[in-house]
């Protein structure tokens, strides 16, 4: 049987969500009987070797590279999973686009992070320009906003349960429907 | 030349006598907030104070009742002239940019903007009720109509020449319109009368009909002839009354809803200008068979003008018995009606939200139950019915219930009053029995061209050609009377996009799914008239609608996504001809470059493509409360690419800023 290609990548998020595909624990060997990682923090490969089946998408985007890695994403896999809370809605990150109603939203954050204050030593008011960083977008977007999203898991992180569940489906070529037990949070 | 502490002396014994002659009642703030604006051209925060110490309340109680109501401005301006400019989408069809366009070059001032040279400010704002005679504009409150450019600069001349506003020279006025106490340029265009409002009337024999029989039998004729509420939603009338007559209270209320504020609507205007008596008649009906004995009229600012007008009649119905004690020789009848006006707030015509507004609070609906008939107006049994409701109550009580049954249809009776508006020859209100259909009322206000027709104002239904064979009545079409023409040149995208901006304007902000949910769908209206819209676009268009309308509290959540939801069934070429799938699965609404433009600028980064000349702007003199690399470069909120220059990288990367890295 031909072994599923997943790709995975944390973009604007904390990586929550990787752990929380560690946390499948041995579980996650015997799906290495049925699942290759091709591009991915796990494999350290920075690009893709080839085309994927699934690709799981943690965080949303907010710079330049997140939206280039999501776009490679997209090219590359046939399906697109967003996981957790920052690739569907945003999450933290996306707090920064409630000041988007001011007049220079993208400056007044800068200036909230970097100007100088009691908690900030920075007194010839720089900010990072570096050519290296990737460049900051306007506001953050999630998954959905820039590419086309087949499926979304829900949770911050999602379970290692609801995880395993999804990859096993897939697996198996079971609907990909998550039972309300696993995206439940109260 | 006065002293500040004078001007400031002066300022506090205005508001301090406005909150005197109306005792200092808080629940009677829209009419001392009127009283300052109108002395001080404004509410500043020390008026505020004064105002909340006064009442005993809170200074940002006050503040937030200023800053809910369009018309009151926190920026005392003494003498100043407001110039409100009718941006309805049926103005702006008849033209009102070209008219705002002179206002704006004349008066060398920006709508939006103040200008502390003149004492002149422009501003927009929704339907006033004159779109049978657009563009129109409120100065001052008194209506101009029929703007053209010529007469929008001989207007703002005439005010920058100092020529006070009552003075501007005017056309003039049809009907009472001429009158002294009203004075304004309004056209009545009555078009077609018809058996119930506008068919001879005895003054009178409706109440005095109403006094022969018991309050109760009163009511039971109002059920006899099923009088259904004329502001939109059809509610029977009788229920209202029975409720409202059967809780026990010591006070109750008959309050009239002139708070016309659906756009295209304009036939309470009519009734208000030329039928005042007969509205009066029918609320002392209604006060006799509830067992009320105060009234309210709530007129809405943008009929400000009729304000001296109606006051002058209720004071010669009081000079005639008509009000007051014992009314017409009745014992234990007595009533009065006060006039409550109100502030620019759409919102203010849902009745609970009406009834918050003339307890002196934020024109926030109240939750139901308790419907205002059980507990409304200060907490007393309240009965809330529009100007045309009320003015069909006479001519029940005094031609019977048989006879207004027998018009119009099986469940809807009597007849109805249009505002016919937008591409016809003959716009203006129609008086027609209910069950009418469009093309009947499309023949009669000849629109022989029509490509849809907005039924009920921008909360109402976009129909097509298909559907005007269908009956205007509550069984089919129900309306509160806005009937707004568009012929085969209109973009419809673009007035569904107005409808939809209205909301989000109007939306008091209390349910987030109106508040936030508006706004979405407005976004998404944009996205597909600017051609990036995807199937799934609309689908989630159609979701989010159903939200909004199943979790807001009060009809305008209930109604808001009708412009979306009416197009999309009426309309469905409209939009797919605008839909596109993108390759790839990419989503075209997203550009990078546009989203990255922002950061360019501020970190001096060109786009790998650009090869341009620097072009930096000097510093300015609060350059060191900055940052350094924000500071020297303009920037663009909203920029394209092609808005501003940028350096490239290697030749204009600051020197310094390499030798600190290096230190640091």
């Amino acid at each position: 049987m031909k072994k599923l290609r997943l790709a995975t990548t944390s973009l604007a998020g904390c990586f929550g969500c990787h752990m929380s595909l560690l946390d499948m624990d041995e579980r996650l060997i015997d799906l290495l009987q049925f699942i290759e990682f091709d591009r991915s923090p796990l494999t350290d490969f920075k690009t893709f070797r080839q085309r994927c089946d699934i690709g799981l998408v943690e965080g949303g985007c907010c710079n330049e590279e997140n939206v280039r890695v999501l776009r490679a994403f997209r090219e590359n896999c046939d399906l697109l999973i967003a996981i957790g809370q920052c690739a569907i809605m945003g999450g933290l990150p996306v707090m920064r686009n409630a000041i988007m109603h001011a007049e220079q939203p993208l400056n007044e954050c800068l200036q909230t992070a970097y100007a100088p204050s009691e908690t900030v030593w920075n007194p010839a008011c720089r900010i990072p320009a570096d050519a290296e960083l990737p460049l900051l977008l306007d506001k953050v977007y999630t998954c959905a906003e820039v590419v086309k999203i087949d499926y979304q898991i829900p949770g911050c992180p999602p379970s290692a349960d609801a995880l395993w569940y999804v990859l096993n489906a897939a697996v198996q070529g079971n609907p990909l429907d998550l039972p309300p037990e696993l995206i439940r949070y109260d | 030349m006065t002293t500040p502490q004078a001007a400031t002396d002066y300022a506090t014994d205005i508001v301090k006598n406005a909150c005197r002659q109306y005792n200092n009642d808080a629940s009677r703030m829209m009419d001392i907030l009127w009283c300052v604006q109108d002395a001080l051209g404004g509410i500043d925060t020390d008026a505020m104070t004064v105002i909340a110490q006064q009442t005993s309340g809170y200074r940002v109680e006050v503040e937030g009742v200023v800053s809910f109501y369009s018309f009151f401005s926190s920026q005392p301006r003494p003498q100043v002239v407001r110039i409100y400019l009718c941006e309805d989408v049926i103005d702006q069809h008849a033209g009102i940019a070209e008219v705002a366009a002179v206002f704006e070059r004349t008066l060398g001032i920006r709508i939006g903007q103040t200008s502390a040279d003149i004492p002149v400010e422009l501003h927009w704002t929704p339907c006033i009720g004159l779109s049978d005679q657009a563009p129109a504009a409120l100065i001052n409150f008194r209506p101009f109509t029929r703007l053209t450019p010529d007469k929008a600069e001989a207007l703002a001349r005439a005010i920058l020449a100092g020529i006070a506003v009552h003075e501007l020279p005017i056309g003039e006025g049809e009907g009472n319109n001429s009158k002294p106490l009203i004075n304004v340029e309004v056209a009545n265009n009555l078009r077609l009368p018809g058996a119930v409002y506008f068919a001879p009337h005895r003054p009178l024999s409706g109440l005095d009909n109403a006094g022969r029989l018991s309050p109760a039998q009163v009511r039971h004729e109002i059920r006899q002839a099923g009088l259904r509420g004329r502001g939109g939603a059809g509610y029977p009338v009788w229920k209202k009354w029975e409720a409202a007559a059967t809780t026990a209270s010591e006070r109750r209320f008959v309050i009239c809803n002139a708070d016309e504020g659906e756009p295209g609507t304009f036939k309470d205007r009519l009734l208000l200008t030329e039928k005042a008596d007969l509205l009066f008649e029918g609320m002392t009906i209604a006060a006799y068979a509830v067992g009320a004995s105060e009234g309210i009229l709530y007129l809405r600012a943008e009929y400000r003008y009729l304000h001296a007008w109606l006051n002058h009649l209720l004071l010669e119905r009081r000079r005639q018995g008509l009000l007051g004690k014992a009314i017409r020789g009745m014992e234990n009848f007595d009533f009065d009606i006060r006039i409550q006006l109100g502030a620019g707030a759409y919102i203010c015509g849902e009745e609970s939200a009406l009834i918050s507004s003339c307890e002196g609070r934020r024109g926030e609906p109240k939750t139901k139950p308790p419907f205002p008939a059980q507990a409304g107006y200060l907490g007393y049994p309240t009965v809330v019915n529009n100007v045309e409701t009320l003015c069909a109550i006479p001519a029940i009580l005094s031609r019977g219930s048989q006879w207004f049954a027998g018009l119009g249809t099986e469940q809807s009776s009597g007849t109805k009053l249009l505002s016919v508006s937008g591409d016809c020859s003959r716009p203006g209100v129609y008086e027609v029995p209910l069950g009418i259909s469009v093309k009947e009322v499309l023949t009669l206000a000849g629109g022989v061209d029509a490509q849809a027709v907005q039924v009920g104002g921008a909360s109402g239904e976009m129909i097509g050609v298909a559907d005007f064979g269908r009956s205007l009545c509550f069984e089919d079409l129900p309306t509160a009377g806005a009937i707004m023409i568009f012929n085969g040149q209109r973009n419809l995208l673009s007035i569904v996009h107005y409808f939809m901006r209205f909301f989000v304007d109007e939306s008091c902000g209390y349910c987030t799914p109106c508040r936030v949910g508006n706004v979405f769908l407005l976004q998404a209206v944009e996205k597909i008239m600017k051609g990036l819209g995807e199937a799934q676009d609309i689908e989630s268009m159609r979701q989010l609608s159903e939200t909004i309308i199943a979790t807001s509290r009060c009809g305008l959540g209930h109604t808001s996504p009708n412009p979306v939801l009416s197009s999309l069934k009426h309309f469905p070429l409209v939009y797919s001809s605008l839909i596109r799938e993108n390759a790839k699965g990419m989503q075209a609404g997203f550009d990078l470059e546009q989203a990255l433009a922002t950061a360019r600028a501020i970190v001096r980064r060109p786009a790998e493509v650009l090869q341009c000349e620097v072009r930096l702007q000097p510093a300015d003199a609060h350059a060191s409360d900055r940052l350094t690399g924000v500071l020297a470069y303009p920037l663009i909120a909203r920029s394209g690419l092609d808005d501003y220059t940028v350096p490239k990288v290697d030749s204009t990367d600051d020197p310094s800023a390499h030798q600190e890295d290096a230190e640091s």
